[in-house]
């Protein structure tokens, strides 16, 4: 259907960390609107409207990708992974807890969509180097830490991960 | 020069002196440790709420119409079109009963209105509306219909001095043209061996903090209440008040999670009082989020500044004089465009002269941005000593270490400490820069270099402060403070001073803060001034909480309170630690279920002045084929007192030092000057902040505590600002030291650093 063909308001079914929701969303809308306006996810931030900052990053089907640039039609039939599906019914994911223990998180607006293309990243590469880090998260601005403990944190995580053991634990070993 | 407010501020004087005598900290127990913030889990989960993801029910939506010429007078203004589009419930112009507020003042006199007629800069408020949705405010925004009488405009400063230039204020462009100093300069110059001579420049920046500027208003009757993304409620408070003619008691405004602000939310922004006046006007909650593209265009900047800089040294190292002609431009308004302070303060030097001059033009006005005019100031003064350092042939650090000033030369007054030899030669010890320094630079089209730059900061902060602490019959504890948590770790190292005093742990303390309903007045969280003025505040709360809980026990242990002492979170007689009684057992607070602390910030020291310092060293890579400099690795050697908490100590360092290397190489706001006026890069793809790709993996933070007794009651002095301060000019030194060819202009971009090395090579 052309843009211009669409009904102002469309139902739609869209997952969203699991949850099926059954939705009516102005049709113009992008996912982030959808997730922040009409489902009350506001986890995922609206940095720029965009596709510059990052901030409204996702993982689609477990890729990372810029909410506030899709239109929330491309979403409908996938999976969508949120910031507040990123912790499960255990605790929190070990990237959460990293970025807590190096102090990865200043003002905290950016820490949504940076933990969401870091998630991406361990999905794929358990063990990633200091550089790969880098271009993994050069989408996602931050203009209060510097980034160095959000590599630190990713390094930590990574390693709790492939060792099974909380972030805590590997940090004092 | 001064770095104008929106509103005059009252005077901060007659302080009463302090309630207690508070001895400072020997070693601390949590103090200092690297803990994880107190709201770390909200701020990794996506639960903590900030003003942007808030809704309220029967909320509507704000926009404002913005004037698209740099210059221009509004002739007719017709909202009829606008009020009749879907959704629209408000249109408010200059006419609007309630909105003729005077607003940018310059002394106690306004210089404008909040919707001026006469435009003096692209983006400047014309209307606004509030409808439904967000889309339909800015369709309707757009439907207004505005007829301009389009003036001819003015961005360059220097053509702004002209006579010729358009006027765009009463009286000329002219904002201000002061000159101080101290000795004879040209007695200083005629006594030197070297005196060189170099004119620098540095770019307009945009804070662009990652929260844009949000704001929602809500009346109950004539009370209002505005949830606001800034940096210090109490000053949003007082200012709306006046704004709208109503009484500190019915404003209220609330800021817990904001999404940084670096200096830009520190006033009153006009979007605040728009919303206000469209809840007014519609009787409904309404929300203002100025759209990415207005956070670069209308809510401030820092000035691009001009610097001619003259000095003067002898052979052995000596300043013998320093002379500065400052050039800057706050845009269209007054707002504060330069700082001579390092070039007074920095050095020992007997003869300085320092000219600074401030001009009007047609362009958004300047805000406070993280340490105003400093790292401008920085880049110049601290090029020029790399300059004379390379002249005299002696090492710059060694240069540096021979002119540290102990005292502040501009008014006589010794600091509490000084800590700058020791950020010199500790920091240089930590980047091994003698080494690094004798490393070969390269020879083919990659060169490597190493530089340094000192600072310090300016502010001694507003002692203005009181905070609340209670303690609650089970042992747990309530702060209540008024001050912002911007992203800083406001609210952990607070609880970790509470900690510290009532030995209660951390997750036993709730934090209440920002909100003018229910905390204690603070000073907004700018100037470095948050943990100096609250820290002790809240030390003084907790302390007196202890007092009156050691008087309890001493009723139930009937012994005086001298003999008793407080541990742990028990409280025992000293020679008899087997009588301790823990806090949930003493009778007297069961009695009572509450023990309420109140605490206020003392006095600065009399006769001296407590200010931070720092040096930073950088080693770079010049690609003299495409212009590229990387930085590989940066040293940060700060005397901010004692590190209340090292993780969000090195997390300032580290960021200050990330927005450091943007100015140094990536920053600048460009302005269509020839034909339209406006902002042309007004985004995050065009505009260039630091990537996780454009600070280097290699960054170390070395803490210097001189053990500052004086400074306050807890030692620690300001470090926000002082770690962005010295980082770009670091960078061009180390630019220089690796090429040879000194980069006078900011940011130094690919075709700056091409066209200096084509200079040198005569093309």
């Amino acid at each position: 259907m052309r843009c211009w063909e669409r009904p102002l308001i469309e139902i739609i079914r869209l997952s969203v960390n699991g949850d099926s929701h059954e939705i009516g969303v102005p049709s113009h809308y992008t996912l982030l609107e959808t997730l922040r306006y009409v489902l009350g996810l506001t986890g995922s931030k609206q940095g720029c409207d965009k596709g510059d900052c990052g901030a409204c990053t996702v993982l689609l089907d477990g890729l990372p990708t810029l909410s506030c640039i899709l239109p929330v039609q491309e979403a409908i039939g996938r999976q969508v992974t949120t910031i507040e599906g990123l912790a499960d019914p255990d605790g929190p994911h070990a990237l959460q807890d990293a970025l807590d223990l190096t102090g990865g998180a200043q003002c905290g607006f950016c820490t949504p969509g940076i933990l969401m293309s870091a998630a991406a990243l361990l999905n794929v590469n358990s063990s990633p180097t200091r550089q790969e880090i880098r271009e993994a998260l050069s989408g996602n601005l931050c203009r209060c830490t510097g980034y160095t403990k959000i590599y630190e944190a990713v390094e930590l995580a990574a390693r709790a991960l492939r060792e099974q053991r909380p972030p805590a634990e590997v940090l004092r070993s | 020069m001064k770095y104008y407010l929106e509103w005059p501020e009252p005077d901060p004087t007659n302080l009463p002196p302090p309630a207690q005598d508070i001895e400072p900290w020997g070693e601390t127990r949590v103090v200092g440790k690297p803990l994880p913030r107190v709201d770390a889990y909200e701020r990794v989960s996506g639960t903590a709420l900030y003003t942007l993801d808030m809704a309220l029910p029967d909320m509507l939506h704000g926009a404002i119409l913005r004037c698209p010429h740099a210059h221009a007078r509004v002739t007719r203004l017709d909202t009829g079109r606008a009020q009749a589009m879907p959704g629209v419930r408000a249109v408010i112009t200059a006419a609007t009963p309630g909105a003729a507020i005077p607003w940018y003042f310059r002394g106690q006199g306004p210089t404008s209105m909040l919707f001026d007629e006469h435009c003096r800069y692209a983006g400047d408020e014309v209307a606004a509306v509030a409808a439904e949705t967000p889309h339909q405010a800015i369709l309707a925004a757009r439907a207004i219909d505005v007829e301009y009488e389009v003036l001819p405009f003015v961005q360059d400063d220097a053509v702004a001095l002209t006579p010729e230039a358009p006027a765009i204020h009463e009286g000329g462009n002219i904002l201000g043209q002061e000159t101080s100093g101290r000795g004879d300069v040209e007695a200083g110059f005629a006594g030197a061996d070297v005196v060189l001579e170099q004119t620098y420049h540095t770019p307009c920046e945009i804070h662009t903090p990652m929260e844009t500027f949000v704001t929602i208003a809500r009346w109950d009757g004539n009370r209002l209440t505005v949830w606001d993304s800034n940096q210090g409620v109490f000053g949003i408070q007082a200012n709306l008040a006046r704004a709208l003619r109503l009484p500190l008691t019915s404003v209220r405004v609330i800021c817990n999670y904001m999404g940084g602000g670096f200096g830009s939310k520190l006033g009153l922004s006009k979007y605040t009082v728009i919303a206000a006046l469209l809840a007014r006007t519609t009787a409904r909650p309404v929300k203002i989020a100025l759209t990415r593209e207005e956070s670069f265009i209308c809510v401030g900047n820092r000035a691009a500044n001009t610097i001619k800089l003259k000095a003067g040294v002898k052979r052995d190292g000596t300043l013998t004089a320093l002379d500065a002609v400052f050039l800057g431009s706050g845009g269209a308004y007054p707002a504060g465009a330069t700082s001579t302070y390092l070039v007074q303060a920095l050095y020992l030097c007997p003869n300085v002269r320092v000219e600074d001059n401030e001009v009007y033009t047609n362009a958004g006005p300047s805000r406070a941005f993280r340490a105003p005019g400093m790292p401008n100031c920085a880049w110049a003064l601290e090029q020029m000593m790399d300059a004379l350092a390379t002249e005299i042939d002696m090492d710059p650090v060694e240069f540096r270490l021979k002119n540290i000033a102990t005292f502040l030369q501009i008014n006589d007054t010794p600091y509490t400490s000084i800590g700058l030899r020791e950020c010199l030669s500790d920091g240089a010890k930590a980047f091994g820069w003698s080494e690094a320094r004798a490393r070969p630079r390269g020879r083919g089209h990659v060169r490597r270099g190493v530089g340094m730059a000192a600072g310090m900061w300016a502010y001694p902060g507003d002692p203005r402060a009181t905070v609340i602490v209670k303690l609650f019959a089970d042992g747990s504890v309530n702060l209540n403070m008024g001050a912002s948590d911007i992203g800083t770790g406001t609210k952990t190292v607070m609880a970790m001073v509470v900690a510290e005093e009532l030995g209660v742990p951390l997750d036993r303390i709730q934090i209440e803060h920002a909100d003018t309903g229910t905390t204690q007045n603070a000073p907004s969280s700018g100037g470095s001034q948050t943990v100096l003025v609250s820290a002790p505040a809240v030390r003084a709360a907790a302390i007196e909480v202890k007092r009156q809980l050691l008087e309890l026990a001493a009723a139930q242990l009937e012994r005086p309170v001298e003999q008793l002492v407080f541990q742990d979170g028990e409280i025992m007689p000293a020679d008899a630690p087997d009588q301790a009684v823990a806090l949930a057992d003493l009778r007297g607070l069961r009695g009572r279920q509450v023990i309420v602390g109140v605490g206020r910030r003392h006095p600065h020291p009399e006769g001296k002045i407590a200010l931070p310092f720092a040096a930073q060293f950088a080693e770079v890579e010049v690609n003299i084929l495409t212009g590229e400099v990387r930085v590989l690795r940066l040293v940060a050697a700060h005397d901010s007192g004692r590190v209340m908490n090292k993780l969000t100590y090195e997390n300032q360092v580290f960021g200050g030092m990330a927005m450091g290397i943007g100015l140094g190489l990536t920053e600048e706001r460009i302005l269509d000057s020839r034909q339209t006026g406006k902002v042309v890069n007004a985004n995050w793809h065009d505009y260039k902040i630091p990537t996780a790709k454009d600070v280097p993996i290699d960054q170390t933070c070395v803490p210097i505590d001189p053990h500052d007794t004086e400074c306050n009651t807890t030692g620690a002095k300001g470090l926000g600002e002082p770690a962005h301060i010295p980082t770009a000019a670091a960078i061009a030194n180390a630019v220089y030291h690796a090429t040879g060819v000194r980069v006078t202009d900011a940011p130094i971009t690919r075709g700056r650093m091409l066209s200096a090395l084509a200079e040198r090579r005569g093309e």
